[in-house]
C-alpha cells in the first residue's frame, strides 16, 4: 500500500485552492464581508436602541402569541436574569450573529432542498456536501475563513451558516418528499404544473418540517457561539471563551447558562410557530 | 360516440423493449418476470369508451387495473399504443397538451380520497378550478354547486379530517366535478368505505350519473359493485382483459375458468329480484260476488285474495271474514275491498324487499308499472333465498340470468336503482282520485309503519 502508489498530495492542493481563492476571488469575499458586517452590526446597533425592558416585554409577547403563557414567562425571566448578570450587550451581539447566520441558512437552504427534492441529481450532489459541512470539524475551515474574511463577526457567521444550513436543506427535502404519492397523483391528475404542485401543495404541506429544519439551524447555530468567538466574533461566545481560558469556573458558568437560556427561548419560539402552520395535523 | 378508445395498451416496469417482444410472442407474465426481471402492469388492452357510459373495470388486486386506468390520463405512461380521448391520442401529446386534456377533459377520484388537508372542502373542490386561474367568485361558486350536488352543503369551510371516510369521498367526488370534465375516472372510489355508505355511495354516484351523463371508468375489486353500477365491465388478470361485456354476458357466458369462478361468488341478495322469488298470485275479478271469491279462497285454503280489474290491475285484496260478512249482507265486493296494499316492482332487489315482507299483514303483491298484479311475495320463500335455499328461486340458472339481465335493463332504464320503491298505483285509471292518494301514500311508507294496526287479522299467508 505505501510504496506501489505515492501519498496523495491533497494537503497541497488544498492550500493550493485557498491561495488561489484568496488571490483570484479577494473582491468577492471583501464585498461579502462588507455587507454582512453591516447586516450583523446594523442588527446589533437596532437592538441595542430598543431600551432592554422594552426588547424584554416585546421577546415575551412574541413568545406568549407563538407559543403559550408558561413559555412567555420563561422569557421574561429568563431575559431579566441576563439583564441581571450583565450579559445584556453581549446577548444582543450573539442573537444578531446567530439571527443573522439562519437568516441565511434559510434563504440559502430552503430553495436549494426544494431543487434538490424535484430533481434527484441534484439530490445527489447536495447530499455528500452536507455530510461533508456537518461532519468536518469547525476549526478545520475557520482558519481559511480568517483569511477570506479576516478576524471579526463575518468568519463566525460564515462558519455558523456552514454548520447550521444542512438540517434546513435536509428536512425541506424530506418535508416536501414525504408528501403521500396519492395528494401527489390527484395534483397531478388535475393538471397542476410543476411549480403549482410545489406552492400549493407541497410546500404548504411539508411547512411543519421545514420549520423543524430551521429550528434545528438555529440551535446549531448557537452551539457555534464559542467557536465564532475564536475568530473574533463578540458576544456571548467570547465570554465563555475568556473564563475558560483564564479559568474563571463561575463566569463561564454564568455565560454558558445566558446561551441556554436564548437557546430555549428561541427553540420554544420557532417549535410552536411550525406547529400553528399545521392546521390540525397533516395527513 | 368514442369516447375513449384504448389500443393495445400495454405498460411494462422494468427492462420493457425483450418483455414486449416475449408479449407479442404471447407469453405469460410469470415467465416473462423469470426471463427478464420485468414485471407486466398491463398486457395489449384494447377497449373503448362510448360517451355517457359507466364502464367498469374489474379485476383482484395485482391485475393491472390501477395502472391501466392511470394510463388513460397517463399520470403512468403506457410503454406502447395509444388512448385515444374523444379521437386525439393522448399518449403522443406534450405537457402542455396533457396537462389542458387533465384540466378539461378528464377528472379523477382516489381510493384513499387524496384531500389537500391543509385546504377547507371549499378550498379542496375549487382546485381543479384554481389552478386553471379561475377568478375566486366564480370557482367558489361553482364549487359550491358540486358540494351540493354530493350533499355537502353547510361543510364547505371544515377541513377533511374532521369529515367521515364516506365524506370525505364526496368531497373527492364533488373536486372532480366542479371542473366539469365530461370524463370521470374513479379508482376503486368507494372500496375505502364501509358496506352500507358503499352502496349509498352506489345509489348516489347513479343518481348523479342519470342527471349528468359523464363518462365513467369505474375500477373495483367487488363483482357486486360491478354488476351493481356497470354498463359494461370488463375483467383484468394478470394484465390482461380477459372479457368485456355487459353484466348479462358476463355472467351468462364467462369467457373462461377465471371469470366463471369470479362470477360463481355473486351475492345473491343483491343482484336477484322481486320477479326472482315471487309465486303465482291467486286473485278474483271484481266483477264477480263475494261467493265466488270465498269459493275460491276455500279451495286454495287462503285468507285472503287479491282483487282485480278485467285488465288484471290490481285493485286490493279481501279477506275471508270480510267476504263472508258481505255474502251475509248481500254487499258486492267494492264495498270490503283493502285498497292499501304493499306492492313492489319485480326488479326490486331481494335485500330492499324483506323489511316490506317481514312487516306486511296482508302479502306484499308484485305490480308492473301500470299496476298490473304479477305475483306474490312468500315469506317464507324471500327469507329462503336470502338465506340461499336456491329451491326458492323459480330457477336457479335462470334467476341468475335474469338477475343480471334484470339489473342491467334497470340501470338502463332510469339510472336509479331505487326506482321500485317509487309509487307504483298512480296514474290508473281504475283508481278513485281518493284511493290513488291512499295507495301512494302507502307505499311511499317506510316499511317501519306497516298498516297492521289498521287492518289486523290478515297473518295467514296465501300459500
Amino acid at each position: 500500500m505505501e510504496n506501489w502508489l505515492p501519498k496523495l498530495p491533497i494537503a497541497d492542493w488544498v492550500d493550493a485552492f485557498v491561495t488561489w481563492l484568496t488571490t483570484n476571488l479577494d473582491a468577492a469575499f471583501s464585498g461579502i464581508t462588507t455587507v454582512l458586517e453591516a447586516v450583523v452590526d446594523g442588527m446589533v446597533a437596532g437592538f441595542s436602541f430598543i431600551p432592554s425592558y422594552v426588547f424584554m416585554i416585546l421577546l415575551t409577547l412574541i413568545a406568549w402569541k407563538a407559543a403559550n403563557k408558561t413559555i412567555a414567562l420563561f422569557t421574561l425571566i429568563g431575559l431579566f436574569l441576563i439583564a441581571n448578570l450583565g450579559y445584556w450587550e453581549p446577548m444582543l451581539q450573539t442573537l444578531a450573529l446567530v439571527l443573522a447566520a439562519v437568516i441565511i441558512s434559510i434563504l440559502l437552504g430552503i430553495p436549494l432542498g426544494i431543487w434538490a427534492s424535484q430533481k434527484h441529481s441534484v439530490k445527489q450532489v447536495v447530499t455528500p456536501i452536507l455530510d461533508f459541512m456537518q461532519t468536518m470539524p469547525a476549526f478545520v475551515y475557520l482558519i481559511p475563513a480568517i483569511f477570506f474574511f479576516s478576524i471579526g463577526v463575518v468568519p463566525g457567521v460564515v462558519a455558523s451558516v456552514i454548520f447550521a444550513m444542512p438540517p434546513t436543506i435536509r428536512l425541506t427535502i424530506l418535508g416536501i418528499q414525504q408528501v403521500p404519492d396519492d395528494i401527489i397523483e390527484a395534483t397531478d391528475a388535475f393538471g397542476s404544473t410543476t411549480s403549482q404542485r410545489l406552492i400549493k401543495v407541497q410546500l404548504p404541506l411539508a411547512m411543519p418540517t421545514i420549520m423543524a429544519g430551521i429550528n434545528q439551524s438555529i440551535m446549531l447555530a448557537l452551539s457555534m457561539v464559542v467557536i465564532a468567538s475564536m475568530v473574533g466574533a463578540p458576544g456571548l461566545g467570547a465570554d465563555v471563551y475568556r473564563a475558560v481560558t483564564q479559568i474563571q469556573i463561575g463566569k463561564g458558568f454564568e455565560a454558558g447558562l445566558a446561551i441556554v437560556v436564548i437557546a430555549i427561548i428561541l427553540d420554544r419560539i420557532t417549535q410552536n410557530i411550525g406547529k400553528n402552520k399545521k392546521h390540525g395535523g397533516t395527513a | 360516440m368514442k369516447k375513449i378508445e384504448v389500443r393495445n395498451v400495454t405498460k411494462v416496469f422494468g427492462k420493457s423493449r425483450k418483455a414486449i417482444q416475449l408479449l407479442r410472442e404471447g407469453e405469460s407474465k410469470q415467465n416473462i418476470l423469470k426471463k427478464t426481471g420485468a414485471t407486466v402492469g398491463v398486457n395489449q388492452a384494447n377497449f373503448s369508451v362510448e360517451a355517457g357510459e359507466i364502464f367498469v373495470i374489474m379485476g383482484l388486486s395485482g391485475s393491472g387495473k390501477s395502472t391501466l386506468v392511470r394510463m388513460l390520463n397517463r399520470l403512468i405512461d403506457p410503454t406502447v399504443g395509444e388512448v385515444f380521448i374523444d379521437g386525439q391520442d393522448i399518449v403522443k401529446m406534450n405537457k402542455v397538451q396533457l396537462k389542458n386534456v387533465r384540466r378539461k377533459k378528464i377528472s379523477m377520484v382516489f381510493q384513499k380520497f387524496a384531500l389537500l388537508p391543509h385546504r377547507t372542502v371549499l378550498e379542496n373542490t375549487e382546485y381543479g378550478l384554481e389552478i386553471q386561474g379561475v377568478p375566486k367568485e366564480t370557482r367558489s361558486m361553482k364549487a359550491m354547486d358540486a358540494l351540493k350536488l354530493v350533499g355537502l352543503e353547510g361543510y364547505e369551510n371544515q377541513y377533511p379530517q374532521s369529515l367521515s371516510g364516506g365524506m370525505q369521498q364526496r368531497v373527492g367526488l364533488a373536486r372532480a366535478l366542479a371542473n366539469d370534465a365530461d370524463i370521470l375516472l374513479m379508482d376503486e372510489a368507494f372500496s375505502a368505505l364501509d358496506p352500507l355508505i358503499r352502496k349509498d355511495m352506489q345509489d348516489e354516484l347513479l343518481e348523479l350519473q342519470a342527471k349528468m351523463k359523464k363518462t365513467i371508468v369505474f375500477i373495483t375489486h367487488d363483482l357486486d359493485e360491478a354488476l351493481r353500477i356497470g354498463d359494461r365491465i370488463a375483467l383484468m388478470k394478470d394484465g390482461s382483459i380477459v372479457q368485456i361485456g355487459t353484466a348479462e354476458e358476463i355472467l351468462m357466458n364467462p369467457s373462461n375458468d377465471y371469470v366463471e369462478r369470479f362470477v360463481e361468488d355473486v351475492d345473491l341478495s343483491k343482484v336477484l329480484t322481486a320477479g326472482h322469488v315471487m309465486k303465482r298470485a291467486e286473485s278474483v275479478s271484481i266483477e264477480k260476488g263475494p261467493r265466488v271469491a270465498l269459493k275460491n279462497m276455500k279451495e286454495l285454503g287462503i285468507s285472503s285474495i287479491y282483487v282485480v280489474d278485467k285488465k288484471k290491475t290490481l285493485l286490493g285484496a279481501i279477506t275471508a271474514a270480510d267476504a263472508k260478512k258481505a255474502l251475509e249482507r248481500g254487499e258486492s265486493l267494492t264495498s270490503i275491498l283493502q285498497e292499501d296494499l304493499q306492492t313492489v316492482s319485480p326488479d326490486t332487489i331481494l335485500t330492499d324487499l324483506f323489511e316490506k315482507v317481514s312487516t306486511a299483514s296482508i302479502p306484499v303483491s308484485v305490480v308492473d308499472e301500470n299496476n298490473r298484479l304479477l305475483g306474490i311475495l312468500v315469506r317464507g320463500a324471500v327469507i329462503g333465498a336470502l338465506a340461499g335455499n336456491n329451491f326458492d328461486l323459480n330457477t336457479m340458472s335462470a334467476a341468475k340470468i335474469e338477475a343480471a339481465a334484470g339489473n342491467l335493463e334497470k340501470l338502463e332504464q332510469s339510472g336509479l336503482p331505487n326506482s321500485s320503491n317509487q309509487p307504483m298505483l298512480t296514474g290508473n285509471d281504475d283508481f278513485s282520485s281518493q284511493s290513488e292518494g291512499r295507495g301512494q301514500d302507502n307505499t311511499n311508507k317506510s316499511s317501519f309503519s306497516s298498516p297492521a294496526d289498521e287492518t289486523p287479522n290478515y297473518d295467514r299467508e296465501v300459500n
